[in-house]
């Protein structure tokens, strides 16, 4: 019965959703408050319809209900409660309800938190919110019904792909989600502003908070599956360029750039439309991702073969949404002339190369995802684009992002002396290549890719630390260190999410140039080295876990012949998938990670063992978790906490009147 | 348990990765062997290059590129012989021949353009431009005017 319901709250949530996307911009147009406000109670209504329909999947997961096909498809009695609930969002339909549902929860808190729109602005954004939000309730209803019964039920499912219960995968996809379609409020409001031929600083101020927090998500969730493809695949690789991972970068690159064009149009009322452009292929790139993962078409030919309507489908409401804004941005752009004035060498010049970076590097993501498919359509070609292409077109980018960064940083908005920003950063400069060169000349005949790294994380960090430095003014040094901790936390929030960068280019940079692999076979007892550790099986023992057999080793880790730590590799089967897993174990240290896998045993006896050294391996997710706290911070600075309507309004005249 | 272990015997699970028994004694040729393996795409697999795929065709291919690396081949004989093989779905890193030509130029030359808008925009900016702005309704122009004159 609760299933029933839940299908119908589905059903009724679509309905509002048409409602909510039709009524209130008639009304918006025709400035007529009811039609107006109908928007604030659908989108309500609209969030709570399909968090009840959520629910109603959650509870047949967990009681384990296997009348519904998904749920045989994906759960099983055995599987721990955590991935039962995961196993939610662990397929293609309950993931899709999951999007709808947090689409509806951001169009559900432009309602709440929007009280100090305009109210026509307000109108349009949760009209244009809520068509998505139809289309894709459509979508899940008419071709990925999560709610379909099986005529005769059997007695237990098929469980979960192994390989997704995890609890790095568990939480992966809905902060992903967050991410991806958190960038739908940027969309609706550009998609609004469009429709209403201006946007302001107001506007600006809206949006930014908004983009942030979706692109905090996005960076958590995105490091979150590097994380797990770390640990869990039985290599230490953390990022293959797969077309599912390249989805999910695509937008948080264009989410970057936005986040800081939205900088300029806030506080210098210029770039707006290509605010606004970027707003577009943010979302753009977010249902691209979504038809890239759900159609399959690119991971592998035969999913999107097996079921072509989702895929159409998908492909039609990208067709529309970002079409139907290209085309009204083709048509009001010019509407929305910038204002400010500024030199060549400005804040406002630093950041127009910021976002020219970051959106050519996704453009080149982009053109190397897709281009095995338009070799084939078009060429007649058969190609793969790995890793090694992305590597070497997509890298130079992020280090020149890396070299303009602290500089661009501290350059003044309108008008800025290049040379004084410069010489204020020769100290960290001096730094950054001294740390690069000491690296080169204790390693040798190694790849350059270490020193560079070094040399940029630390331009990086320094140079973070310097502009907040800056910032405190020309006092003596008690004075400036108590001013430090009174900046406006978006100063503390830029620093962090630009150091964390550097931290996570340091990472990646030493662990690709300095990684040490050994494989082989080793006896019970009979130690060998990597380096300079000294490893030991000590024993091999055969458990059972909840859901599956395991093969766990007991291994001991000595340096110098002192202990650091035993671990215990494992290699897991799950009998109801028939698919074994491996379970790295792992020794997180701050210079270096200690992974050793176990593998099977071999005929004349031992083991198959392999052991990495991964150099700064955690450096490259706690340099993801900074740009998240960075971004987290910059939120939470007063200006967004206190942004009151009224003051708002007059923030856009008294920024129009400069 | 002994239920159990039969389960266990039947799944003998496939190979992981590059296996010890691949490894070559000459550590230049293996060295040589990995940088082949990150060139080269498991057919049967979702993106994962031989070197990193669980396949049985994949271990096939890395013994294949290390019988021919020990008979001397060069890497670029080897590649083209399992191109032969295969086709260049197999390769990782696609050809700079014919129409891959597109996707190679496509970055830079984007970059290209991209500086040069930019340049130009900004030099718009810079100088042309005039700094009262036209886009203020009447009910705000008389607010800016009123808080011009607080």
């Amino acid at each position: 019965m609760i299933i029933e319901l839940g299908h119908f709250a589905l059903i009724l949530a679509l309905a509002v959703a048409l409602v909510q996307a039709i009524i209130p911009l008639i009304g918006a147009h025709k400035r007529w408050p009811g039609w107006m406000a109908v928007a604030v109670p659908a989108a309500n209504a609209q969030f709570f319809l399909t968090a009840f329909a959520f629910g109603a999947l959650t509870y047949a997961f967990v009681t384990s209900d296997f009348s519904l096909r998904v749920v045989v498809q994906n759960s099983h009695t055995a599987k721990p409660m955590l991935y039962k609930v995961a196993g939610v969002w662990g397929n293609h339909e309950g993931s899709m309800l999951l999007w709808v549902l947090i689409l509806t929860l951001f169009g559900a808190c432009a309602a709440w938190f929007g009280t100090n729109l305009p109210p026509t602005l307000r109108a349009r954004v949760l009209a244009v919110q809520s068509s998505i939000g139809a289309a894709f309730l459509a979508f899940v209803l008419f071709t990925s019904n999560p709610f379909a019964r099986l005529q005769n039920p059997p007695f237990n499912g098929q469980d979960l792909n192994p390989l997704l219960q995890d609890p790095g995968l568990a939480f992966h996809p809905p902060f992903l989600y967050l991410g991806y379609v958190g960038l739908s409020m940027s969309f609706s409001f550009a998609v609004a502003a469009l429709i209403e031929g201006r946007v302001d600083a107001a506007w600006a101020r809206w949006v930014r908070p908004w983009t942030l927090a979706a692109w905090i998500f996005l960076t958590i969730g995105i490091a979150l599956g590097s994380w797990w493809a770390y640990y869990e695949l039985g290599w230490g690789g953390f990022w293959f360029w797969d077309p599912v991972e390249n989805a999910s970068f695509m937008p948080w690159l264009i989410a970057a750039a936005l986040l800081h064009s939205a900088i300029v149009v806030e506080k210098r009322e210029s770039l707006k439309s290509w605010t606004i452009l970027l707003s577009i292929l943010a979302f753009g790139f977010s249902l691209i991702g979504t038809f890239i993962v759900r159609s399959g078409v690119l991971t592998s030919v035969h999913a999107f073969a097996t079921d072509p309507a989702r895929g159409v489908f998908i492909l039609f409401i990208l067709a529309f949404f970002t079409g139907g804004a290209l085309i009204l941005y083709a048509i009001r752009a010019h509407a929305m002339e910038a204002k400010g004035v500024f030199s060549m060498a400005s804040r406002e010049t630093a950041l127009v190369l910021n976002n020219i970076l970051l959106a050519v590097a996704a453009f080149v993501v982009f053109i190397g995802t897709i281009w095995p498919l338009v070799a084939e359509l078009a060429f007649g070609r058969k190609l793969s684009v790995g890793a090694p292409f992305f590597n070497m077109a997509f890298t130079p980018f992020m280090v020149m992002l890396a070299v303009i960064m602290p500089i661009g940083a501290i350059l003044p908005w309108k008008r800025a002396r290049l040379n004084r920003a410069v010489k204020s950063m020769t100290g960290v400069m001096a730094l950054a290549l001294a740390a690069g060169l000491l690296v080169w000349t204790m390693q040798t005949g190694r790849s350059a890719l270490g020193p560079v790294g070094i040399s940029l994380g630390v331009w990086l960090v320094f140079g973070a630390a310097r502009d907040l430095w800056m910032r405190t003014g020309r006092r003596e040094i008690s004075a400036r260190i108590g001013r430090l901790f009174k900046l406006p936390r978006a100063d503390w929030g830029k620093g962090l999410a630009h150091s964390g960068f550097g931290i996570t280019i340091l990472g990646i940079a030493c662990l690709t140039a300095w990684s040490e692999e050994d494989i082989r076979v080793t006896q019970l007892n009979e130690p060998f080295t990597v380096g300079d550790l000294e490893i030991t099986l000590l024993n091999v023992s055969r458990e059972q876990g909840p859901n599956y057999i395991t093969t766990k080793g007991v291994m001991s880790v000595t340096e110098n012949g002192k202990l650091i730590t035993t671990l215990t590799p494992e290699k897991r089967v799950y009998p109801v998938q028939a698919m074994p897993t491996t379970e790295a174990a792992i020794h997180n240290g701050f210079l270096r990670d200690v992974y050793l896998v176990i593998g099977d045993a071999q005929e004349g006896g031992g083991w198959a063992v392999r052991t990495y050294i991964k150099p700064f391996a955690s450096w490259i997710w706690a340099g993801c978790l900074m740009m998240a706290l960075g971004g987290l911070t910059s939120l939470t600075d007063r200006r967004y906490r206190v942004a009151a309507g009224a003051r708002k309004q007059r923030a856009a005249a008294m920024a129009a009147a400069e | 348990m002994k239920h159990l272990i039969l389960i266990f015997v039947l799944l003998a699970s496939p190979a992981f990765a590059v296996q010890p028994d691949e490894v070559l004694s000459d550590p230049v040729l293996e060295a040589r062997a990995r940088g082949l393996g990150q060139e080269l795409r498991c057919v049967v697999c979702q993106g994962e290059n031989i070197d990193e795929s669980n396949a049985g065709i994949a271990r096939d291919l890395r013994l294949l590129v290390r019988e021919r690396l020990v008979s001397g081949e060069t890497d670029q004989e080897i590649l083209d012989f399992v191109v032969g093989r295969y086709g260049e779905y197999v390769l990782m890193r696609p050809t700079w021949a014919g129409s891959n030509i597109i996707l190679y130029i496509a970055g830079p030359v984007l970059l290209f353009l991209a500086l040069l808008a930019g340049f130009l925009y900004l030099r718009g900016r810079a100088f042309g431009q005039n700094a009262s702005g036209t886009d203020l309704s009447k009910d705000e122009e008389a607010r800016l005017a009123e808080i011009l004159k607080e």
